[in-house]
């Protein structure tokens, strides 16, 4: 089998936070299509991790690879979904202004949105089904339906690789079911990441999953695919799985 | 009753009021929704170190004002920002320390200085047209920044985090913004003082935002409740004989007050089924 294009490369990959190894020799690669899911408890790394991918934090040692590129130039080509948490609620903005912030990297500094970008603006919010909302003001809206306008920024500059961080965070099973369905979608056209401390978070829909607390185990699919749906999953922690949507089991790491 | 306006100080304080209340409506609404009143305070009070300085060396104290206000804006900016102390502290003591300034740099000054209490209170019936210029020429930098970086400010206001992802240059962005303010808090030296200004700019913002979500609608109401409140206290000010800038501010207060009361009234009355 002919493997895709290669989207993201870390090779032999270190990070320090505070003086603190934060990722210690990370090794992985994403291809074209691949939706992938790391997991991880608090404090292992996958912040780090993000961060370097956006461009926000260089590695102390190894080399990370962007579409072919150093991720600063490739910044245009990722779109970032972030935690919820982080916006004021009453933030006097709608969700069409909202959109459309994502296409900076391409409007630039000083310039006005172009008639092009509020088409591309207008494309991505119909495209995760907000279309109808594009005057509301964001804070009014629930919690799934705020994380299907963040995805639309993201689209809005059409990338290449969607990085989510805690997607499913505070949004219930239901919800959950909904926007991997759109995530889902959205894989047929890019590669995706999704990045988690909570393993209830990470369903069937995900393809492969890699653990992270400083060091990344990568969970190939093949293991996966004979697993029952709920039971123990062990990567640096004890938890157990409960929900609506079908959680996959892993096996311990060797 | 009108015939006041025939007066050229009066004509020139109306004039006054309305551009101050551009600059501050429209600065005022990015103040409120980017949560930097605090830090707006620190900045118009620490560019008391520059009306002090004004003073010293025998220019004007607006001008030493405008120079102050922005090292203080530049100064807040990036201290709280790269120092590892808590936000508000630095705000705290950078704020102190420009009043400190003033405080020596008039004592300094030989012979007695007049008009010190209209720079801290505001008297807006004294603007010459000099100073008028001075605020025009402002109020259309302010106006053109604005403008040409509107929707920068808009993402930095609204999510720093995601605007750094994206490749903006928060940090400067942010900064310009703190400069911006700064040169409105020249603007309003003359109509409510250095330290009455804080409430220009939260006071016309934040009732402007209960009738909105839209940034620039929000922006164009702020000047309209601030042109009220100008005009309404100052014609207060002129018949009851108060001090004109403190005036502005209660006017201000009071119409904030009773629109809000007035609202949560008709709310819990017309939805009273709504938990609150």
């Amino acid at each position: 089998m002919v493997k895709e294009k290669e989207i993201v490369k870390f090779k032999n990959v270190w990070a320090y936070y505070n003086h603190h190894p934060a990722l210690q020799d990370i090794n992985f690669s994403i291809h074209e299509n691949d939706f992938l899911g790391i997991i991880g408890p608090n404090g292992g790394g996958k912040t780090t991790l993000l961060k370097i991918m956006l461009c926000l934090l260089k590695p102390r040692r190894g080399t990370v690879t962007v579409l072919g590129k150093n991720p600063c130039e490739s910044r245009s080509q990722i779109g970032y979904v972030p935690q919820k948490s982080y916006f004021d609620k009453n933030f006097p903005i709608d969700v069409w202004q909202v959109t459309l912030m994502g296409l900076y990297s391409q409007t630039g500094i000083f310039r006005r949105y172009s008639r092009e970008d509020k088409k591309k603006a207008e494309e991505a919010l119909e495209r995760v089904s907000m279309l109808e909302y594009k005057n509301r003001q964001i804070g009014e809206l629930s919690g799934g339906q705020q994380k299907r306008v963040f995805i639309a920024r993201a689209l809005a500059s059409d990338p290449k690789l969607l990085l989510l961080d805690e997607p499913m965070e505070s949004v219930d099973p239901k919800v959950q079911g909904e926007l991997y369905e759109l995530l889902k979608e959205l894989q047929r056209e890019m590669a995706i990441v999704l990045v988690s401390h909570d393993v209830t978070a990470i369903s069937i829909y995900v393809d492969e999953i890699a653990c992270l607390n400083q060091t990344l185990v990568y969970h190939g699919t093949k293991e996966i695919s004979d697993e029952v749906l709920e039971g123990t999953y062990q990567c640096p922690i004890h938890l157990i799985a409960h929900g609506t949507v079908p959680h996959r089991v892993l096996k311990e790491h060797e | 009753m009108f015939d006041i306006f025939g007066y050229q100080f009066m004509q020139n304080a109306l004039l006054a009021g309305l551009l101050a209340s551009i600059a501050c409506g429209i600065i005022g609404a990015y103040v409120v929704s980017k949560k930097i009143v605090f830090i707006s305070g620190g900045i118009a009070h620490a560019s008391f170190g520059g009306i002090g300085l004004g003073y010293f060396l025998g220019i004007s104290p607006v001008l030493g004002a405008t120079g102050f206000g922005l090292l203080s804006a530049i100064a807040m900016g990036l201290t709280t920002r790269r120092i590892k102390l808590p936000e508000d502290t630095v705000i705290g003591i950078l704020w102190a320390a420009g009043m400190a300034l003033g405080a020596i740099f008039i004592g300094l000054t030989p012979g007695y200085t007049t008009d010190l209490f209209s720079y801290l209170f505001g008297n807006i019936l004294t603007v010459p047209d000099s100073e008028l210029l001075l605020i025009l020429i402002l109020d259309v930098v302010i106006l053109g920044v604005v403008a040409l970086l509107y929707k920068e400010f808009l993402a930095v206001s609204f999510d720093e985090e995601y605007s750094t992802v994206i490749g903006m240059p928060t940090e400067k962005i942010y900064l310009t913004m703190l400069c911006l303010i700064a040169l409105t808090i020249v603007v309003m030296i003359r109509v409510v003082g250095i330290i009455l200004v804080i409430a220009l700019l939260t006071i016309p913002a934040s009732l402007a935002r209960q009738f909105t979500h839209d940034m620039k609608k929000m922006m164009a109401l702020s000047v309209l409740f601030s042109v009220i409140f100008t005009f309404t206290g100052l014609m207060l000010s002129y018949w009851l004989d108060l001090a004109s800038g403190a005036t502005i501010i209660i006017t201000g207060v009071v119409i904030f007050t009773l629109v809000i009361a007035i609202r949560k009234l008709i709310s819990s009355r017309g939805l009273p089924s709504k938990k609150m």
